[in-house]
């Protein structure tokens, strides 16, 4: 047991797995009272799912969560609300067609003597809230009206509304203008104050300045520092958040680069509305035969909205020019694209890549079912005959070409993807987070197709937000902030502290 | 294990492990079912059914639904029963069209179609979810019968038109033919083109479809033009077996039509199922319909032991799709 006395949670030896992927081994967190602990690391470092465990979404898979020295474990959210710790979820999580007032108090409504909803009670507390978080806006007012800035602070009123004595904030100034970041560190030092204990998640250093008391600083599922803050350098934090022991998956041959590919010349995505004006902005790359392009940045950098935009899935919102091997192009659906000789492989494979209900050879075969048709018409023996080249070449461990594609495992999906995109014969390969999910085994595998491909003289442009992975499978680095391209590296000029240093917002201006 | 020509085997099996009980056991308690007019009464009855439920079919494979076939089926036969018996006048032109046997057969197909492309075209232009294009469709079809007919029926409509309701050939119902060459085609249609691979692959994952370059707008157009059209053959299928065509006709077929799909294992989400499926679905309500009426139970008994049915065969359907995720 613990000496320290402000101590109110206590996280200790946490371990979850995915299928395929181990998120966190023993992991410890320790929230203190009245002082304000910041989670560092990169996408996928593991601090998001220590947030759901915390916050009972799931549950972990060993460790103990201990709440005022006495162990805890939560099967639900509400689970975890009635103990008292709140979390501001990153994503938001209100209900558009209800009122303010409606949201911050769902779930525990005030009720009248007769069991129905105290309205003008319901009303009066909001303004309350609302005023404490100088946020201007109606309790009555929907909350689909509302600017995504007003609604993430409405996310916070609930938490804090709820009085609860752990208060977890996942990137609460995502979308927030610098007043209402002044008012939220107004109440974050005030919560302090009435000793609450503040877990705060955030890519942004320079807020760390106002409100961090303490650092704990995650990498690929473990805990690689815990300090205090003021003990800490920015660069001593980078450092650790970015080094790591090298890892030996993979040897590059050095690239054999070939005439230009793909030009692209202020490509421009512009926003839908909500949220920032452009999610790509005046981003130019080029691309050779025989080239790994990397593109590096954090979530909401603009990665997988470029990506979308080369591959003609925004025509009627994108800008900018494209020209193929030194012809000018204009794509307005995939299909010009693939036509083009351009391959995608998305980042969500479960969403966008596959058609869970149909079969590996079905799935496989379906963008190149036009070279299988036998008079016309669909031969599964000439499909079979024209895929299964392919999905041997990517070693693809399936027990027949009819199973259905649901059941393979996740590196054995990302195959019979790359293996329905090179029967394509395609020129140029779009690969979007190309090993999400999936074991070392398969990474490893992965890797080396990416390799082999290139030096068979195709393009690709993998975009990843795993810095070594980045590192090992590019010849060029592209890093991206905030939709916009802060700095290009060669192979031999990216070191991990300047691509992470270009991929983060406030230190990006320095980096390039 | 799940290989997926295993499982849909045994979807197949299992439906048809259904009906073989039931023909069994209705055999046993009456002895006028098992008798070779019966067989037939059950194939002319589910004929119309059937014709909605493979456009219904194809729908919802592409992941959709549409409840305009029934108001689409009484529309087309109101169409083509009016041009058969008095033809279309086109005063500014001063002439009257008459409209042969063929001609009205044809025009009865085309509105089928039309509309069924209206709906395509409200579906994946304007974005509308496919139950509310179509909801307004059922109410625009049987609007323009009601305005068409006047609301009476049309009636003596002529031998060489009944044919095609009541007539025979080589001692087989027209009806049962043109169901026959209709699973037949939409059989090939669906397992043998690129068309019907490009249908489950957009039901199963319309954004993946998408992604993988194929014309999402397009496919969903031809799949709802195709359920019109095929409405459209049910009418004319309707009109001539009464030799009339009614102005209520065809109501609630839609949702005959979607329990048949639904019996027969094509899933409400799209993407997975099958014609064939369909085509046992149209004879599980078909023969319980028939064995239940010789049985001498009530109507109303009847609507409440076909509800149960749909239930259970979605709920085994859900189960064996549980397991298989897992």
């Amino acid at each position: 047991m613990s000496t320290d006395t402000n101590l109110i949670l206590e996280a200790e030896g946490i371990e979850k797995s995915f299928p395929g992927v181990r998120a966190l081994s023993g992991v410890g967190l320790r929230v203190r009272a009245g002082r304000l602990v910041a989670l560092l690391g990169e996408n996928g470092a593991g601090k998001s799912t220590l947030m759901n465990i915390l916050s009972g979404v799931f549950p972990p898979d060993a460790g103990t969560i201990r709440l005022d020295g006495r162990e805890v474990r939560f099967t639900s959210p509400l689970e975890a609300q009635t103990h008292g710790i709140g979390i501001v979820f990153q994503e938001l999580s209100l209900i558009p067609h209800l009122t303010v007032a409606e949201n911050i108090y769902l779930g525990r409504e005030p009720r009248t003597a007769t069991g129905l909803i105290d309205y003008r009670r319901l009303n009066a507390d909001t303004a309350t809230v609302l005023a404490r978080l100088d946020l201007k806006v109606a309790p009555t007012a929907l909350i689909a009206d509302l600017r995504v800035g007003q609604q993430q602070l409405v996310e916070i009123a609930r938490a804090v509304s709820a009085e609860a004595r752990v208060l977890i904030l996942d990137e609460p100034t995502s979308s927030l203008s610098a007043h209402e970041v002044e008012v939220l560190f107004g109440v974050i030092a005030d919560l302090k104050q009435r000793g609450v204990g503040l877990v705060y998640i955030t890519h942004k250093f320079d807020e760390l300045a106002h409100v961090c008391d303490d650092v704990t600083i995650f990498r690929d599922g473990r805990v690689v520092g815990e300090s205090r803050f003021a003990d800490l350098t920015r660069e001593a934090i980078v450092r650790l958040m970015a080094g790591r022991e090298s890892q030996e998956l993979f040897h590059k041959t050095p690239a054999q680069l070939g005439a230009e590919l793909l030009h692209a010349e202020a490509v421009t995505l512009p926003g839908e509305g909500v949220g920032r004006p452009f999610l790509v902005e005046q981003v130019s790359l080029t691309l050779h035969r025989g080239e790994v392009l990397g593109i590096f940045g954090l979530v909401g950098a603009g990665r997988t909205e470029l990506l979308e935009t080369l591959f003609g899935l925004h025509p009627e919102r994108a800008t900018g020019r494209l020209s193929i091997e030194g012809r000018a192009v204009e794509f307005v659906s995939p299909a010009d694209a693939i036509a083009a000789g351009l391959a995608l492989a998305p980042e969500d494979r479960k969403r966008d890549g596959l058609v869970l209900p149909m079969s590996v050879a079905a799935n496989a075969s379906l963008a190149s079912l036009d070279r299988t048709l036998r008079g016309g018409f669909v031969s599964e023996t000439r499909e079979a005959a024209y895929i299964a080249p392919y999905l041997e070449r990517f070693r693809v461990k399936t027990p027949s070409l009819d199973q259905l594609i649901v059941n393979l495992s996740g590196g054995n999906q990302q195959k019979v993807i790359l293996a329905k995109w090179l029967a394509t014969g395609p020129k140029i390969l779009l690969l979007d987070e190309p090993t999400r999910g999936i074991d070392v085994n398969a990474k490893r595998e992965i890797y080396a197709f990416i390799d082999e491909l290139a030096g068979l003289g195709l393009g690709l442009i993998v975009v990843s937000s795993e810095l070594p992975e980045v590192l090992a499978l590019a010849d060029r680095v592209l890093v991206m902030c905030e939709g916009r391209k802060t700095a290009e590296f060669s192979r031999a000029d990216a070191t991990p502290e300047r691509v992470l240093h270009a991929a983060l917002p406030d230190l990006a201006a320095l980096a390039s | 294990m799940a290989d997926s020509k295993y499982t849909a085997f045994f979807a197949r099996f299992r439906s048809l492990l259904a009906l073989a009980l039931m023909v069994l056991a209705l055999s046993l308690l009456s002895e006028h079912f098992l008798t070779a007019d019966n067989g037939w009464n059950i194939l002319r009855q589910i004929s119309v059914n059937l014709c909605l439920s493979i456009g219904m079919t194809l729908v919802i494979l592409s992941g959709g639904i549409d409840l305009s076939v029934g108001a689409i089926l009484a529309l087309a036969g109101a169409v083509a029963a009016g041009l058969l018996k008095n033809g279309v006048g086109l005063p500014a032109l001063d002439v009257a069209l008459q409209f042969t046997t063929a001609g009205a057969i044809l025009a009865g197909v085309l509105v089928g179609g039309a509309l069924g492309w209206v709906n395509g075209f409200a579906i994946t232009r304007f974005q509308l979810p496919p139950f509310v294009a179509t909801l307004g469709m059922l109410s625009i079809a049987r609007g323009l019968t009601m305005l068409w007919t006047g609301g009476f029926p049309i009636t003596g409509l002529g031998d060489s038109f009944g044919r095609l309701g009541t007539g025979a050939f080589l001692g087989m119902p027209m009806p049962v033919w043109i169901m026959l060459a209709l699973t037949a085609v939409f059989v090939v249609v669906t397992k043998r083109t690129r068309f019907g691979r490009h249908l489950y692959a957009v039901g199963g994952n319309e954004r993946a479809a998408r992604l993988t370059g194929l014309n999402v707008s397009r496919i969903k157009l031809a799949v709802y033009t195709l359920a019109g059209a095929l409405a459209g053959v049910a009418g004319l299928i309707v009109t001539a077996r009464l030799d009339s065509a009614q102005p209520n006709a065809g109501l609630g077929y839609e949702l005959d039509s979607i329990a048949a799909v639904v019996i027969g294992g094509t899933s409400l989400s799209g993407g997975r199922g099958s014609v064939t499926g369909t085509v046992l679905g149209c004879l599980i309500i078909g023969v319980l319909n028939n064995g239940l009426f010789l049985l001498n139970v009530s109507p109303f008994w009847q609507q409440v032991v076909k509800g149960l049915v749909i239930l259970l065969a979605v709920a085994i359907d859900k189960m064996n799709t549980r397991n298989r995720d897992s």
